[in-house]
């Protein structure tokens, strides 16, 4: 990124902002069981605090969470929730069957952590991913 | 060859509108889709003795349609790796405009 808006008060109110919502968004994630909300909703919310950290920070932003640091956490996010829709097929299960994939578990509570995996998986392939895209806008070929 | 190409959308929307008019009214409870056993009763009725998830939405989407949330994430990671693929060109020597310019 070649500018930003060098501005105290948006760096300060920035840096107050970006914890909170960062908390929020792991909140919205982890809470999709009970509430509105889920691994979608809080890694848009994840990727807004990076992308707010860059509008403000400009350069200083990369040394924080690096330009291949967006990819990096998409293809990491997809590639665990592949791993866990797979692994249940090992044992003769179906895709995505958590209840094979936690074996020593009741169903239930097999099904209960493996939405709350996906949804994390899910929030880190988002945050990757939106940021990756606002990079890619952003920088505008790699200058 | 342009009549071709605004014929044929006129046709595929024509069958677009005519499917479309043939869906349920909202809210519905004669649908297909909001009988009694169907899938929306069961997920109603059995999501959260199944997964423990108190929110049915979640227990579909991570659970019963996971699946289908796979593929809706792999489709965001294409996307990503799509837009850096386009945007971000990989830097040629001065001179070499690559023939494609």
């Amino acid at each position: 990124m070649t500018s930003c808006f060098e501005s105290v008060f948006l760096q300060t109110v920035a840096r107050g902002t970006v914890p909170f919502l960062q908390v929020f968004a792991f909140y919205v994630i982890t809470h999709g069981h009970y509430s509105p909300g889920g691994g979608f909703q809080g890694g848009v919310m994840l990727a807004a605090s990076i992308i707010l950290l860059r509008i403000t920070f400009g350069e200083d932003s990369f040394r924080r969470f690096p330009e291949s640091a967006g990819l990096m956490l998409a293809g990491v996010g997809a590639l665990c929730f592949a791993v866990l829709g797979f692994a249940p097929l090992l044992s003769g299960g179906s895709f995505l069957e958590y209840a094979r994939t936690f074996f020593w578990m009741e169903a239930p509570e097999a099904r209960y952590w493996g939405i709350l995996l996906a949804e994390v998986f899910i929030g880190f392939l988002v945050w990757g991913a939106l940021v990756a895209i606002y990079d890619a806008l952003a920088t505008g070929g790699g200058e | 060859m342009r009549w071709l190409g605004l014929v044929l959308i006129a046709a595929l929307g024509g069958i677009l509108v005519w499917g479309a008019s043939d869906l349920p009214r909202r809210g519905d409870p004669g649908s297909p889709a909001a009988v009694h056993d169907s899938v929306s009763v069961y997920y109603i009725r059995n999501a959260y003795e199944e997964t423990r998830t108190p929110n049915i939405v979640t227990a579909v989407l991570a659970d019963y349609r996971s699946f289908d949330t796979f593929g809706e994430s792999v489709v965001v990671m294409v996307a990503a790796l799509s837009c850096v693929l386009i945007l971000l060109r990989p830097r040629r020597p001065a001179g070499d405009d690559g023939g494609d310019a």
